[in-house]
């Protein structure tokens, strides 16, 4: 019975919505942007599994219902995007040059230094995706031939990191601006910087969301084409 | 909110059936976004029908990515075995893209004359 009811979705689910609602209280609690709740969550979740020797495929029948919100929630960007598109129309050349700036950069450097530090060729291709949202990211890593599971995590272990430091890198480099700084979270960051974007800024945020996309889309496009080039 | 939740799944939905029938290499949610854009600039669709779904689901954005994070663990063998690739390549490359897509924004914001404090 007890098998039954772990495989079954509800154990999933009420384990994912409680670490997080516990993290998202240590956070606010704390004050700390090192308790980033998508990380503390990731680390507990994976902590209880272990502890009780529960196996991971357990887990997905109920973590696949919460990434199921991942899709409208992508489409649900537009509202932002609609709501600020005025500012961002006013700034839609250095927004697109930026964005595509930073998707080439993106690729290069994860897969350059992964490359010159000896990485299989497994792990460059599912590590070149890295700042793009998990759903595209899968895609692209399909098409490629990497591990896309292993692109999935790595993805949004990136995500927690540009959200934990994201702005404050920001700032220290001089980019204080609100929708440069979205911008520079969004594409490294995607979803989860754009979580904590849309706290610090509203500006910041939307234009985050929509670098979130327009990423996506970049790397969907000139990744396999480098791959196909180089690799 | 339940219409709101029905549009944003119908154009997801739609979104998929481009995605799959083109067989395009963007995600049908991607596609989705760009399709809710279209229809609200065309005032096909009122932003008051959406907005509150929208943004419960936004104000949660982050916890929707924490199953594909504990994913992580079936590969704990794969990256013990490659950390330093893996860490190195990931942590440097994030601060890259920031540092090149900010300075990159600035630049040509500044370059039209904006005020960037």
């Amino acid at each position: 019975m007890i098998d039954e009811l772990l495989y079954s979705p509800l154990f999933g689910v009420a384990l994912t919505l409680a670490c997080y609602a516990l993290a998202q209280k240590l956070y606010v609690r704390t004050g700390s942007i090192f308790f980033n709740p998508v990380a503390v969550s990731i680390v507990a979740i994976i902590g209880f599994l272990l502890a009780f020797r529960i196996p991971h495929e357990a887990y997905v029948a109920g973590g696949r219902l919460v990434l199921f919100l991942l899709g409208p929630s992508v489409v649900a960007l537009a509202v932002p995007l609609y709501v600020r598109r005025r500012e961002i129309l006013e700034r839609k050349v250095p927004i697109l040059l930026g964005i595509t700036a930073g998707a080439l950069a993106s690729i290069l450097s994860a897969s350059g230094l992964a490359w010159l530090l000896g990485g299989s060729r497994e792990v460059i291709l599912s590590l070149a995706p890295k700042s793009v949202t998990t759903p595209i990211a899968i895609g692209i890593v399909e098409k490629i031939g990497g591990l896309p599971p292993l692109t999935a995590a790595l993805v949004v272990l990136t995500g927690c990191l540009g959200a934990i430091c994201g702005p404050e890198f920001c700032r220290l480099i001089g980019v204080r601006d609100p929708a440069a700084m979205g911008l520079a979270v969004g594409t490294a960051a995607h979803g989860i910087g754009t979580a904590r974007m849309l706290e610090v800024d509203r500006l910041g945020g939307a234009v985050s969301g929509l670098a979130i996309g327009l990423n996506g889309l970049i790397t969907a496009f000139i990744l396999p084409l480098i791959v196909a080039l180089f690799l | 909110m339940v219409r709101g939740m029905a549009i944003l799944l119908i154009m997801q939905l739609l979104g998929e059936v481009i995605s799959r029938g083109l067989k395009i290499p963007i995600p049908g949610n991607v596609i989705g976004m760009g399709l809710l854009l279209a229809a609200l600039g065309l005032g096909w669709i009122k932003v008051q029908w959406i907005q509150e779904a929208a943004e419960l689901l936004l104000a949660h954005l982050a916890l929707f990515f924490v199953p594909a994070g504990v994913g992580v663990m079936v590969y704990f063998d794969l990256i013990s075995a490659e950390w330093l690739p893996i860490v190195t390549a990931m942590v440097l490359s994030t601060f890259v893209v920031m540092a090149v897509t900010g300075r990159v924004a600035l630049r040509l914001d500044r370059r039209r004359g904006a005020d960037d404090r």
